[in-house]
């Protein structure tokens, strides 16, 4: 499982990563694409929406099936990745490089309680 | 425990997804679902269609008793080889099964069914045959596999895999097989909106098939590329767009019910007297903001409709769907659809979306 140890992860197959600027990128996991096949719309949280961690806030469609995406920490949604309006393949492409939005976590402390990489493996395995 | 066919090694081999599908351990996809689609609309494709069950009806009554058992009529079968693509109906004129018959001799024909209906399927003609009284022996042919090669340039890669079956393939036309070994037969059909054959063998011949259109150049493609391409060719699936619950009529299939002069075959008087319960048209979605799925609702002029097959077009770039709409509803209408929690623009069209490569909406 391609799985980088710098990110943090949710059982509902997000993952997080922490920017300099403070702020949390939010994307599906490499396992979550493969699982959903060709992914052809994804619909981010809009931008100024506050949201609880564990909520549902966004979609994304493949060729086969539609799935919620989950917010992994409480926060403000502060960007939306634009790019993947016009090309959501990009996730199937790269998914940690497509990133779906971004959050100003309401308590960066939340990041540390997420899964690490290797408690993911476990969790998607079973 | 699923059922895997002959071909199930050489799938996970090549890295296939598998899925459960009606209890058959199937590739969905070897990768790129789009790009397998993408490879059969433009050059060729092959799948695994082992799960498909051929039930083979022997016995000198064996045209008579289809006429009486096939809403579509056998008797247009005139040539050996030649098939049609026919409902099965129940007492009312409910479809039990859609499927090809294919005439081999007057003593001969072969159904081909669907996998998850197969069994239901036998019975039921079991029970047709004791009623009808023509004494037919049915076959169900379990030793038999299936490939099919689809895409324009299907027929080529089969042919330089396969030369020796040229001389007798190259003149069929659609809806022709030809029986090319003792078991082996070459069909100019299948479920994509292309050209091609779908080709039924000795389950332990399939995997020389299926590696020589593969080294020939066809893409080996999974379930899920099967499903957009049969949804763009405006091409109905059992389960889905008709069952039990539905007549031929209200599933899009009128032109398979053959009601020519008096043949009563079994479901005609319950369907004559059936009412249309709806239209079933095409739509693609306008507006952005979620792709078509199976059940959504359908809020059009004339009252509710009901999505029966949706997905994403590869071909088109768009979503398109199959529904159930109110009767009376026209291709031109604009409709409304509940994705999730919006409401989406959709235009009715008439199916087919794409055929030959080319869209056609």
């Amino acid at each position: 499982m391609n799985l980088p140890p710098e990110l943090k992860y949710t059982a509902s197959h997000e993952w997080a990563r922490l920017e300099a600027d403070g702020t949390v990128s939010v994307g599906i996991t490499d396992h979550a694409q493969e699982q959903l096949g060709d992914i052809v719309f994804v619909e981010p949280p809009k931008v100024g929406r506050q949201v609880a961690a564990g909520e549902s806030v966004g979609v994304v469609e493949s060729v086969k099936a539609a799935s919620d995406i989950y917010a992994p920490l409480a926060g403000e949604v502060v960007a939306n990745n634009d790019e993947l309006g016009a090309s959501p393949e990009r996730i199937n492409a790269d998914a940690y490089g497509a990133w779906m939005y971004r959050l100003k976590p309401a308590d960066a402390a939340d990041l540390a309680k997420l899964l690490d990489s290797a408690a993911y493996a476990k969790a998607s395995a079973e | 425990m699923l059922k895997t066919t002959p071909l199930n090694a050489i799938h996970r081999a090549a890295g296939a997804r598998m899925v459960d599908f009606g209890g058959w351990d199937m590739p969905v996809n070897y990768g790129s679902q789009i790009e397998e689609h993408h490879a059969v609309r433009r050059s060729a494709g092959v799948f695994d269609v082992s799960h498909m069950r051929s039930v083979d009806l022997e016995g000198k009554g064996v045209r008579d008793f289809l006429r009486f058992a096939l809403a579509n009529d056998v008797a247009k079968l005139k040539l050996p080889g030649k098939a049609l693509y026919s409902c099965l109906l129940d007492e009312s004129a409910g479809v039990i099964d859609d499927l090809i018959a294919y005439y081999f001799r007057d003593d001969w024909f072969r159904l081909v069914v669907n996998a998850g209906t197969a069994d239901g399927d036998i019975d039921w003609l079991h029970r047709l045959n004791a009623l009808a009284g023509h004494g037919v022996a049915l076959r169900s042919r379990d030793d038999l596999a299936m490939i099919a090669v689809q895409g324009p340039q299907a027929r080529e890669a089969f042919w330089r895999a396969f030369p020796e079956t040229r001389a007798a393939t190259e003149s069929l036309v659609p809806f022709q097989a030809a029986r090319v070994g003792d078991d082996i037969v070459v069909a100019r059909t299948g479920y994509t909106g292309e050209d091609g054959f779908e080709v039924s063998c000795p389950a332990d011949e399939v995997a020389t098939l299926w590696n020589g259109v593969v080294a020939a150049g066809a893409r080996p493609c999974g379930l899920g590329a099967r499903d957009t391409l049969r949804l763009e060719a405006g091409m109905n699936l059992y389960g889905q767009d008709m069952d039990t619950g539905a007549s031929p009529f209200d599933a899009g299939l009128a032109w398979t019910v053959d009601l020519a002069g008096a043949r009563g075959f079994f479901g005609r008087k319950a369907l004559e007297a059936r009412p249309r319960a709806c239209d079933f048209l095409g739509l693609v979605l306008e507006d952005k903001g979620g792709v078509l799925r199976a059940h959504q609702i359908v809020l059009a002029e004339r009252g509710e409709g009901e999505i029966t097959s949706g997905t994403f077009s590869p071909t088109l770039g768009v979503s398109i769907a199959l529904a159930r709409l109110p009767v009376g509803t026209a291709p031109g209408e604009k409709v409304r659809v509940q994705v999730r929690d919006k409401e989406l623009a959709a235009r009715v069209v008439k199916p087919p979306f794409v055929r030959h490569g080319k869209p056609l909406i």
